[in-house]
Parts: structure tokens; sequence; C-alpha cells
């Protein structure tokens, strides 16, 4: 697209924002519009030029200062905006269909109205026939809903929650800062009135969620840290391990944050990441017995076949024997 | 200073201002003589070379141009807008809506989309939509698909054939070119998905959005694809990401171990020793292995045969690995 092929859609949806939202400061219409206040004003100053053929001072549109507020008037033309283009009905419509698969997360029935009408307002340009939405996430929308009005309310919860790595349910008490979803899991980030730090939990390995009568009190300096939609933050003092993964097992290297990656001959990746625990690497050793194996360091992956020699000991009595 | 940039704008927006007031056609001459800019132009076949190029950027931009007479006794044909054609109509939300619209907003994490996301607001707060604060701390978040996402959603609803360079497996796979007949954008756990029939594999396939390298390319004409009319477009992502059950396997373990596992149980009942007898379904003996693995000796698969099998036959593999050598296949 040309600079004026880009710039006339904003100048055609400025005017009728600013028509019906008078008196604003300049400063929060660049934000709306996710540009400089800048260029904002160079916008103002070219609207100020047209209108009407004639263009005297009647037929030009005007822009009216107050201090640093701005409003317009004498743009009845195109007080209006223009329809949605396909890209713009098409984010808001297909984005409202992702959050029906996190039930709990929004109230259904209203992403349900306001898709409807978004849908008529886009007259044909996107067909929610061609936008379709498993919710089969795998969280209860229970505890999901739970989670999320007490974060919106501030207040407390106490959770059951299984650590998969330790495979043992822990009970703590959580005051939320924020729920987010990545990958199609929703978390919660939280200070964890049990260590006295911000975790992350998974949700839908909270086995119970209870919104508790008091009020979260989280720490400034918790709630100022940064987002991060990380789940596990690997830091530099955890161990570093190599694993050698065979075609099968490629995907560990999407899932997980690799520090190096390198393609190894028959398809597969040696691959480096830091440790959480043994006991972690133990359970990724298990999970991806055959197809994957801890090279580095030693003494990891003895214990990871240790593992399958005990687990293949419990298996006797019911497999074949050769 | 004004730049060409900026004087062709100028010029753009008169030239809408201008046939949205006019309820008669105007001619090309007409226009040509009232809205400034067009003035600047040095001679007639300049002038309609600009006045072309400015048809088409109106057109482009979804500004429903028309074309007629005014009467049977003109010649020439005249241009206008209708203001009902232009227009958004109004539109009012709930505040319950306009909170789900404002979330939906901030679901993306690809720039282009959540651009249009907010070009998409501003207009239906222009509209007359009143936008209300959103509470802090929720951030839903869709998988980020590059450019494939709007390109891919437009040859759907255009029923075009489609090209793309798509990465099997991890991140630094070799892309291979895919020709697919495309039926629907489904998504599932917050990641996109393409479904449709792939030429060159003659089968159904899914396709994540975030495996595709640069942009897909749309080939032919509008309409050559024609969807299945018993499609399912959930139900071939849901195929495609895990089996569904076929078979219900009874899986021993220790008491208060096992807890993932437990949550998929149909059936947990006490097995004596400190152990339970747990009944899970499965599609697949691999994939079942695959959830069993993990927690080593603590869980045991006790039958079917091939889920026995599935599992033993990895820990073995696992149990012979020596401290150099390949992994196995």
């Amino acid at each position: 697209m040309s600079g004026a092929t880009d710039h006339l859609p904003r100048l055609l949806a400025l005017v009728p924002w600013i028509v019906s939202h008078p008196d604003t400061p300049v400063g929060d219409v660049a934000q709306q519009f996710g540009v400089t206040e800048e260029q904002i004003r160079k916008d103002l100053d070219l609207l100020f030029v047209c209108g009407l053929p004639g263009y005297g001072p009647g037929d030009l549109m005007e822009v009216v200062y107050d201090g640093d507020r701005v409003s317009m008037s004498n743009a009845d033309t195109i007080s209006r905006p223009l329809r949605l283009a396909p890209d713009e009905a098409l984010a808001l419509i297909a984005a409202l269909r992702a959050l029906l698969g996190t039930p709990g997360l929004v109230e259904t029935g209203a992403v349900d109205r306001a898709l409807a009408k978004l849908e008529a307002a886009a007259g044909g340009h996107v067909d929610g026939a061609e936008l379709a939405v498993a919710a089969d996430e795998p969280v209860a929308p229970a505890v999901v809903e739970s989670v999320r009005a007490a974060t919106v309310a501030g207040r407390r919860v106490r959770m059951r929650y299984w650590v998969p790595a330790r495979d043992e349910a822990t009970d703590r008490d959580v005051d939320p800062i924020r729920v987010f979803t990545s990958g199609g899991a929703v978390y919660l980030v939280g200070w964890d009135r049990s260590v006295d730090d911000v975790r992350t939990f998974r949700l839908d390995r909270a086995l119970a969620v209870e919104v508790l009568d008091v009020a979260a009190e989280v720490p400034a300096e918790a709630r100022e840290r940064g987002p991060d939609d990380r789940v596990f933050t690997p830091s530099a003092d955890d161990r570093l391990i190599t694993v050698e993964l065979s075609d099968r097992a490629r995907w560990v290297a999407d899932y997980y944050p690799c520090e190096s990656v390198r393609e190894s001959p028959g398809g597969g990746l040696v691959v480096t990441m830091r440790a959480r625990d043994d006991a972690w690497v133990r359970r990724l050793a298990l999970a991806l017995a055959g197809i994957a194996r801890v090279v580095e360091p030693a003494d990891l992956a003895a214990a990871a076949r240790d593992a399958a020699r005990s687990a293949l000991g419990a298996y006797a009595p019911y497999a074949e024997q050769d | 200073m004004r730049t060409v940039s900026t004087r062709r704008t100028e010029r753009l927006l008169n030239l809408v201002i201008c046939l949205l007031a006019s309820r008669s056609y105007l001619t090309a001459e007409r226009i040509r003589e009232i809205v400034p800019g067009y003035d600047e132009t040095p001679s007639d076949e300049a002038f309609k070379r600009a006045f072309e190029r400015d048809k088409e950027d109106l057109r482009d931009l979804g500004i429903p141009l028309e074309t007629g007479t005014n009467s049977a006794f003109d010649d020439e044909p005249g241009y206008r807008i209708a203001r009902g054609d232009y227009a958004l109509p109004p539109l009012t939300f709930a505040p319950d809506e306009a909170a789900a619209v404002g979330l939906a907003a901030r679901m993306w994490t690809t720039a282009a989309m959540g651009a249009a996301a907010t070009r998409a607001l501003r207009k239906l707060e222009a509209a007359g939509v009143e936008m209300v604060a959103l509470p802090d701390g929720l951030q839903p978040r869709v998988e980020a698909t590059g450019a494939a996402f709007p390109a891919l959603a437009a040859a759907v609803h255009e029923g075009r054939v489609v090209t793309f360079d798509y990465r099997t497996g991890a991140s630094t796979g070799e892309p291979a070119r895919r020709t697919v007949e495309p039926w629907g954008l489904v998504v599932r756990r917050g990641r996109w998905y393409l479904v449709g029939h792939d030429r060159d594999r003659a089968a159904t396939r899914v396709f994540r959005l975030s495996r595709i390298v640069g942009t897909p390319r749309a080939t032919g004409g509008a309409g050559a694809v024609t969807r299945p009319a018993d499609l399912d477009l959930t139900g071939a992502v849901a195929s495609y990401d895990a089996e569904a059950p076929s078979a219900t396997a009874t899986v021993r373990i220790r008491a208060g171990r096992g807890l993932g596992l437990r949550r998929m149980a149909t059936d947990t009942t006490p097995a004596g020793d400190g152990w339970d007898a747990v009944r899970i379904p499965f599609g697949d003996a691999e994939r079942l292995a695959d959830q069993v693995l993990p927690y080593g000796d603590d869980a045991v698969v006790v039958e079917p045969a091939e889920a026995v099998d599935a599992v033993v036959f990895r820990l073995r593999a696992l149990a012979e690995t020596l401290g150099a050598g390949r992994a196995g296949a």
C-alpha cells in the first residue's frame, strides 16, 4: 500500500471518532489509534484544509483546540465511520470465537451476542461457518471462572494443585495477580503465600479451587514486575542437559525453551536445555523413553536408565517374557 | 512542507467527501474542476491516469464507488458514493458485550491482526459503541500466526486454492510446499488450524498455522473450492490432535500418585497393598504409553496386552541405552 492508501483509512476513522468523542486530549487520541501524538497533529492539520467543494470557511472541516484537547465540527459528510474492512471484521470475529474456546474466562452469552452483531455488521465479509472453535479445553470451566472472579475482585484463592514433576498434590493460598492463556492452557500468576514469591499455576492442574473471603495482598514490587507469560523461566544456575531427540521427539524443541538446537542425521535433533531439577529430568527421560535420550550429564542419564529398569521390574507379572 | 503523499491523501479525502455529498453522479470532468489537487495534473492524459488510480484505491479500501448517469440523455458516466452503503450502521452493545469485544481485541499476538482489531474498535466507537474499561489481570492470547491467518481466511472465504510452505515437527525442519483446497479455520486450545483437501496427498489434512512459513498464496479463481456438505471442522482437528478413545486400559497406580492419569480415569477401585486399579479410555496404545511412561514404577499398565507391550518396549529401549550411540526411532 502506498502512503496515501494507508493514511486515508485512518483519517476516515479519525474524523467520526473525534466527532463522537469531543474534547479529548490529543495524547489520548494518539494512544487510541496506536500512532504518535505528532502524527495525530499532522493528521489534524491535513483535515483542517479538507471539506466540501467550494472549500470556503463554511465548507472546510473545523478542528478546534481547547488547550491540549481537540474537537471537530462541520464534518457531517464523513461523520460516520466507513464499514468494517474484511481484515478488521475478521480480527474481532475470529478472536471472539477463540474466546469461546476458554469457557469460564468470559460470559459465553455475551460473546455470542457480540458475535451476532458483528457478523451482521460485517455484511458477509466473514462467515462464521468458516471459523470454527473447538471448546474442548482440558480445564474445568468452573475452575477458570472461580480464578477469574477472584482475580477481578482481588480475593485470595485456596488451591489444591498438582505438581507433575513430583507427582504430588499440594495445598496453597494464592493472591492472584493475572490470568493469561498460552498454548491453549489457562494460567494464574499470583503471590504464593507458602513460598512468599510469585508463582505461575497451570489451571488444568488445579484439582480444587476455593475463593476465600480474604482480600488478596500482593506486594507492590511483585505486581509491578513485567508481564511474564513464560511458564518456566530457565535460570543460568539450572543444570544444562543435552538430549538427543529422534524424529518422533522433535516436538520437544518446540515445547521447551532450548539453549541450542542442532539437526542430527536421521531427522532428529540434539538440544541443550536448562533442567528445573533432577526429578523433572527423570520424568522427561521416562516420557521420551525409546524416542529420545539424555546424553549429559552422565549421572542424570544413569538415573533415567535406573528408573526404566525399576519400572520394567514392576511389569514383570504383566508383560510377556522373552 | 507538504509531501507528495500528503497532497495525494488530501485529494483522495476531498474526493470522498465530494462524492458522498453529491446526490447526483459527477462526471470525471466535473470532478476535475471542483476537487482540489486534480488541477495540478499537467495534461488530460495525466488527469485520466491520476483519476483512474484514485478510483482503484478507493475501491481497494472498500469504499463503495457507484458509476451511473443522471438521465438517459447523458452519454458520460458519472460517480458518487451512497452514504447508506458507505457507513457502518449505528450499533449498540450491552456493557458485557462490549467487554467481550474489548477482551477479544487484545488476544492477537500477531501485530497485523492486533492492529486490524484496534482499527475495528475505533470504528465501533465512532458508530456509537461505548467500550468499557476492562478488568486488570485478564490476558487471553491466541498463538501467533504471522501473515498466514488473514491470507487463509480470505482464501477460505473466496473458495480459492492456496499454496504454502509447511514445516512438520520442530522449528528447524525443512519446510515442504503444499497445495490445499481450504475448507475452514479452527481454533483449538489457543492454536489455529487450517482444515482442507491436500491435493498432493489427495486426502483431508489439518495444518497448524504457526508452522506455515511466509504468506500463503491464493492461486486460481474464486469459487474453485467446494466444501463437503458433511464437513466437521472441529472433529477433523480433534482427530488430528488425538485419536478418539476406542478401548479402555486398566492401570495400577500407587495410592496418592499418578494424579495426571487419575484425572483421565473413568473408574478407580482400590487394588490392595497401597495400589489402585484405574480404568483409562485410550485410542492409540502409543499415546497411552506417552501418558503412562512419565510415572515410572508408580503406574503399571495391566491390560490390554497391546498397551502393556507399547510401554514395555519403550522402557526396554531406555533401560538399554548406553553412554554413547543413537536414540532409537
